[in-house]
């Protein structure tokens, strides 16, 4: 039964159809690589046993021929989302022992349409990270490794447990979430296909809330397809969450079937950045030309603020999550660490359930938002995010779609980068498109020089997700998809 | 701008974080990187820019001024590590 999680999400959807295997057959054969596969790292929850009476239910509506558009179909789900009763956690300490009573609504959509959980995947704590080493539960490995040693990389991150478990098949799909490039950087590291949709696209309600005017979420999944089909699922407007947008979801699967000729694809120069690898550099291009021939236009464009994005995002993002983590406070949930009187509670608390990174970025968001430096930071910050989100509104007059590289390099090895700021700088394509509120998705372009996932990212106009699918398609049919070599089991 | 370390222990003091005393040196190394690579925002003219406020062009929805939810008490307080009778509690902070 080995083979059954080779598929892909549109040929198990298929299969389960056309009743060559069942979704029983199919969770038992996840549940059996998710057990050979635990040096990954990918899972901090498994929920097996609820897996296997969902996929009783979903057989019996097969039969019955009720099936919903994702009948059976198991997912990883990232520890950011709560799912009712189950592990949440975000994977920090201070979430210890979390079981909300309530379900978020990406979750709640995707059971509605019938698929089902394997568990909680792993994740940087708070979604702060840029390779899932911040985690409580430890790195998450990458399925992925060079040619050139035999030592373990980080698959990226902060939904690095989601592009992990897309890529060693240890889900049909994930869900992940995206406010500076979490979806895009870890599947470009680990040769899978990640989603940012428009902010707005999704709901954010039931989602722990990291940067509330950057969060959204979006899929991993192992090819374009995949990944349509589940953003149709995830997305639509949410009374519960009033920055979601009521505006009818597309058949995005359907989109894909319009050729991408006459699109007009940018090529903003500024994204050529000092030192940028030349494999990067070949990548982008070659990028370029698939487009290309297959009867887009290439067109010059400038965004002159792009070298202030990643900044100013460091300014923005902290605060909001300052603001946001003030929760955490050791009374209503999670961890609680006694203390003389309640704020030596709060600050024992939040000193032993935050770790390092949280702790910088609370920080820094607190200094920021202090008396007497909020204009000089905070309101500069969001002026410069005007200017970025005016650089895009003025380039979409000239183009479709914008082409750049996902990230500044493939995967690295766990304890590589130890300087924050350096670390800060593996989002450096990808903020941007947070920055703006712009959907992005990121497609594997091919291997490096050291056998490694490279990735191309396309950015859209607002909620125009179905050019990025198009286009996204078009690459993968020129690069072909990238499958790891399995050394783990 | 650069932070000292008695401007660290009041951020933290702040953020309700404790931070000791051997904590506080690389503490303000790292915040005093981070701020300094931020500052290359100051060269940005941002004369007669407004701040962003949201980056999608729409109005936010309105709804009736209703309840909608409550009544709940045994899942509000499911998760408290310390609750008694529907109350969260906590250490004595009236005298």
């Amino acid at each position: 039964m080995a083979e059954l999680t080779e598929l892909t999400l549109a040929q198990v959807r298929q299969g389960l159809r056309s009743g060559a295997f069942s979704a029983a057959e199919l969770v038992e054969a996840y549940i059996a690589t998710i057990e050979q596969a635990r040096a990954l790292n990918a899972y901090v929850a498994e929920t097996f046993d609820a897996a296997r009476a969902r996929a009783a239910e979903s057989d019996a509506r097969l039969k019955q021929g009720t099936a919903r558009p994702l009948e059976g179909i198991p997912l990883g789900i990232k520890d950011l989302f709560a799912t009712r009763g189950v592990h949440t956690q975000a994977c920090s300490r201070i979430l210890q022992g979390f079981r909300p009573t309530y379900e978020s609504t990406v979750t709640a959509n995707l059971w509605r349409d019938g698929a089902l959980m394997l568990g909680k995947l792993n994740m940087d704590e708070f979604a702060m990270g840029s390779s899932n080493e911040t985690s409580c539960y430890g790195p998450v490995i990458n399925p992925w490794k060079g040619r050139r040693h035999n030592r373990s990389l980080v698959p990226g991150g902060s939904s690095g447990g989601s592009a992990t478990a897309v890529a060693a098949h240890l889900c049909v799909a994930a869900t992940a979430t995206d406010t500076g490039g979490s979806i895009r950087q870890p599947a470009a590291l680990t040769g899978t296909v990640g989603l940012k949709p428009t902010y707005g696209r999704c709901s954010r309600w039931g989602i722990v809330a990291f940067a509330s005017s950057l969060d959204q979420a979006g899929p991993i999944a192992r090819d374009v397809t995949d990944a349509a089909i589940m953003l149709r699922s995830m997305a639509g407007y949410d009374p519960m969450d009033s920055t979601s947008v009521d505006l009818p979801v597309p058949d995005y699967e359907a989109a894909l079937a319009r050729d991408i000729k006459g699109l007009r694809v940018g090529i903003p120069r500024e994204y050529r950045v000092d030192n940028m690898p030349p494999e990067i550099d070949a990548l982008w291009k070659r990028g370029a030309a698939w487009l290309k021939d297959r009867g887009a236009e290439i067109v010059d464009i400038s965004l002159p603020h792009t070298k202030y994005a990643l900044p100013a995002y460091y300014i923005v993002a902290p605060a909001e999550a300052s603001s946001n983590l003030a929760r955490y406070d050791g009374v209503r949930y999670g961890l609680r660490v006694p203390g003389d009187d309640v704020v030596s509670m709060y600050e024992n608390t939040r000193a032993e359930g935050f770790g390092p990174e949280v702790r910088r970025r609370v920080l820094i968001g607190t200094y920021v938002l202090s008396a007497g430096y909020y204009d000089a930071y905070y309101v500069r910050a969001q002026k410069i995010r005007t200017l970025i989100k005016r650089d895009f509104d003025e380039a979409w007059s000239k183009v479709d779609l914008v082409l750049t590289p996902a990230t500044p390099g493939p995967a690295f090895a766990p304890g590589d980068i130890t300087d924050p700021v350096e670390m800060y700088l593996c989002d450096i394509f990808t903020v941007t498109v947070n920055m703006a509120g712009l959907p992005g998705i990121a497609v594997p372009g091919g291997l490096s020089e050291d056998g490694l996932p490279l990735a191309l990212q396309l950015i859209g106009r607002p909620f125009d997700e179905e050019t990025l699918f198009r286009a996204g398609k078009a690459i993968e049919s020129a690069a072909g998809r990238l499958t790891a070599p399995r050394w783990w089991s | 701008m650069s932070v000292d370390t008695k401007t660290v222990r009041r951020i933290a003091k702040l953020a309700r974080i404790r931070v000791t005393d051997a904590e506080l040196p690389k503490l303000q190394g790292e915040l005093n990187a981070i701020l300094q690579w931020i500052e290359m925002l100051g060269e940005v003219d941002v004369a007669n820019v407004a701040p962003l406020t949201s980056v999608v062009d729409r109005k936010l929805h309105l709804r009736e001024d209703v309840v909608t939810d409550g009544g709940r008490p045994d899942d509000v307080v499911a998760n408290a590590p310390v609750q008694d009778d529907h109350f969260y509690v906590v250490p004595k902070v009236v005298e």
